[in-house]
């Protein structure tokens, strides 16, 4: 039989075995309990090893008989400018407000396609702020200050 | 007939002018609300619950009914149109339906999803008329055995929709319970896995999993290479279905509808469950099991009836056990208390105006949501012509502010970026997101009966083998593992006899 050494299979177990067995390391962290009376432990630990088994199963594969999948290219700018937008938001709508907040955000946001141009994504950063104020503070009501108090309101 | 008696006070209650409008009013926004990407019907009734609490109680319910249908069919024109389901039974039609969009056949699953979740509507409500008293009495029965049983059942069968190797899919439900322990233990309010942080007691938000793991993950793929990147269909050669597509979608209509009837009435994701379920159901019956995933018909039609008529039918348990079903339902509870009604057995006898007015504008709001989402499918189909260089960015704000909204949670945020880090790298590597969602929202519940059902039987494991309904429900799911796999070892016994060649 053809041996096929596949990454992809091999990283997906790996990723299955490391939350599995971190789910596994902390469930035995907390009670566990007998079977009459399951602790909150006892749950996490038996799918957390299933988790593990599971990906240590995929691991196994990948390096025996793996599924070929092309990996393709890694938009590493998208990724990080997406997420640090995302943990801006979170981190700055209580404190910023959340006009400047939103703004950021889509700046940000606009900035992961490597072919975008600054006036145009000022200009989308701008035209989405104003529209989300418009659908969620003055639509929906959402109850969010616009300006939040590190600005001084 | 005691029933036609019942369904005229319920129909001159529904007319009555006011709730009639508030009913437009409730599927309008909805509607309008439901379609904003990633913004399911979960987030879309928590955001506009609100407004509904200045009226009467039967109005604000009517109207409540409305923004939840409205918002469900929102959610499948935004997963249909740029895969941006906001909640699971969603994902389901996001698999074929965003695969007919892309082939310009969007219109075309925008007409199927809206009929067959009117038809789906009109026969569950009926059905919800007729069967609402004894089906209550089947969901009675349920111990939590019974219900642990059933979980994992619907979970095994949600195998079937992976369309990739059955052990990755496995690993990705097995992965969904899991991460569905975060939080508060139920039983002993242990926080658990939640490194002292509060705001993560109340658990991971399910919104937060979907958003990232479909829009996020969906958006860094797409921003891969722009230059290749298959740009959206600005193109909609023709809004209706052709002949053939009528007549395919007849079957999983009629189909989706008796199963989405049927479990909606269980409590606890009957929904989610319908909708997958008919879509393996379609899957394994067609003709034509290799087109699913490349935009067939039938997965948009049955997925879409069976979540319809489920949403329906999961009224049931509301209105006679006062058991929610599903998150929307957990929010009508608070707004029956509101109003200062108690949901449950009383409800029939107590507010019969309340109760079969409710049923009757449930067919209602299905016929104000044909009628307003025939025309308007032109507007929601025109969205495609936005450009990705701002349709993007808007699903990022949009996301972010629509899940922060839901508990002004900002972990609810960071967690969007975390589930898109984690899909994006496990659906390169081959894995589909949709299994580990589902696995996500059973979790817990799995979980609970578990527990329960140990507690009860005093330790003894036996009782899920004992009690028939479990027993039966256990052999089901043995007989779905083992024919989704099957085919595998063929398919791959296929491969390998090909390479001797």
């Amino acid at each position: 039989m053809e041996r096929r050494r596949s990454l992809p299979d091999v990283l997906a177990g790996g990723v299955f075995v490391l939350i599995g067995g971190a789910f596994v390391v902390g469930s035995l962290g907390y009670e566990l309990g007998t079977p009459l009376r399951m602790g909150p432990g006892a749950f996490p630990l038996l799918v957390g090893a299933t988790v593990a088994a599971l990906g240590l199963a995929i691991v196994v594969k990948g390096l025996i008989a793996g599924e070929v999948i092309a990996f393709g290219p890694i938009p590493w700018r998208a990724i990080a400018v997406i997420t640090l937008a995302l943990l801006f938001f979170g981190f700055a709508v209580r404190r910023l407000g959340f006009v400047p907040t939103s703004a950021v955000t889509a700046l940000l946001t606009t900035l992961a396609s490597s072919r975008v141009r600054l006036l145009t994504a000022v200009a989308v950063a701008a035209g989405l702020t104003v529209a989300s104020t418009l659908i969620f503070i003055v639509g929906l009501q959402m109850r969010i200050p616009l300006w939040g108090s590190w600005l001084g309101f | 007939m005691e029933l036609f008696d019942n369904l005229a006070l319920g129909f001159s209650t529904a007319f009555l002018v006011q709730n009639v409008l508030y009913c437009f009013v409730g599927v309008l926004l909805g509607t309008a609300v439901g379609v904003l990407p990633g913004i399911g019907p979960t987030a879309t009734v928590a955001m506009l619950l609100p407004i509904t609490f200045s009226f009467e109680p039967v109005t604000a319910l009517i109207m409540l009914a409305g923004i939840y249908y409205g918002a469900q069919y929102g959610g499948s024109t935004t997963a249909i149109l740029i895969n941006l389901p906001g909640e699971s039974s969603a994902a389901v039609t996001a698999l074929d339906g965003h695969e007919m969009a892309r082939q310009g056949r969007a219109g075309a699953a925008l007409a199927v999803a809206a009929v067959g979740s009117f038809i789906a509507g009109t026969v569950a409500t009926v059905a919800l008329a007729v069967a609402a008293p004894p089906l209550a009495s089947v969901a009675l029965r349920f111990g939590p055995a019974d219900y642990f049983s059933l979980v994992l059942f619907g979970l095994v069968v949600s195998i079937a929709l992976a369309r990739g190797s059955t052990l990755k899919a496995l690993a990705m439900i097995v992965l969904g319970v899991l991460l569905g322990t975060v939080g508060q233990d139920i039983y002993t309010g242990t926080p658990r896995f939640v490194f002292d942080q509060r705001e993560l007691y109340g658990g991971i938000d399910f919104v937060s999993v979907a958003v990232g793991m479909f829009g996020v993950a969906e958006i860094l793929r797409n921003l891969e290479n722009e230059q290749t990147r298959a740009t959206i269909v600005s193109k909609v050669t023709s809004l209706w279905p052709t002949g053939e597509e009528r007549r395919r979608s007849v079957g999983p209509i009629l189909r989706g509808t008796g199963l989405g009837a049927a479990l909606g009435v269980l409590p606890g994701g009957g929904h989610v469950l319908a909708s997958f379920t008919s879509y393996a159901v379609e899957k394994r019956i067609s003709k034509r099991p290799r087109e699913f995933g490349h935009g067939a018909i039938e997965g948009v039609a049955g997925p879409e009836s069976a979540n319809n008529a489920a949403a329906q039918t999961s009224f049931i348990p509301l209105l006679t056990l006062g058991l929610p079903a599903h998150p929307v339902m957990a929010l009508m509870v608070g707004a029956f208390i509101v109003h200062g009604i108690t949901p449950g057995p009383n409800v029939i006898t107590d507010e019969p105006a309340l109760f079969w007015g409710l049923i009757a504008s449930m067919w209602i709001g299905n016929v104000l949501l044909l009628l307003l989402n025939l025309p308007l499918i032109g507007i929601w189909v025109r969205m495609l012509r936005i450009p990705y260089q701002v349709l993007f960015p808007m699903i990022i704000l949009f996301a972010a502010i629509g899940t922060y909204s839901l508990s002004l949670n900002a972990y609810d945020v960071y967690a969007i970026a975390f589930f898109g880090l984690l899909g994006y790298v496990l659906i390169k590597c081959g894995c589909e997101p949709a299994p580990l969602l589902l696995g996500f929202v059973l979790g817990p519940l799995l979980e609970e009966n578990l527990r329960r059902a140990l507690i009860i039987s005093r330790g003894d494991p036996s009782v899920f083998l004992t009690r028939p309904i479990s027993a039966v429900l256990l052999a089901l799911a043995l007989v779905a593992l083992v024919i989704t796999v099957l085919p595998t070892i063929k398919r791959r016994r296929e491969v390998v006899f090909a390479g001797e060649e």
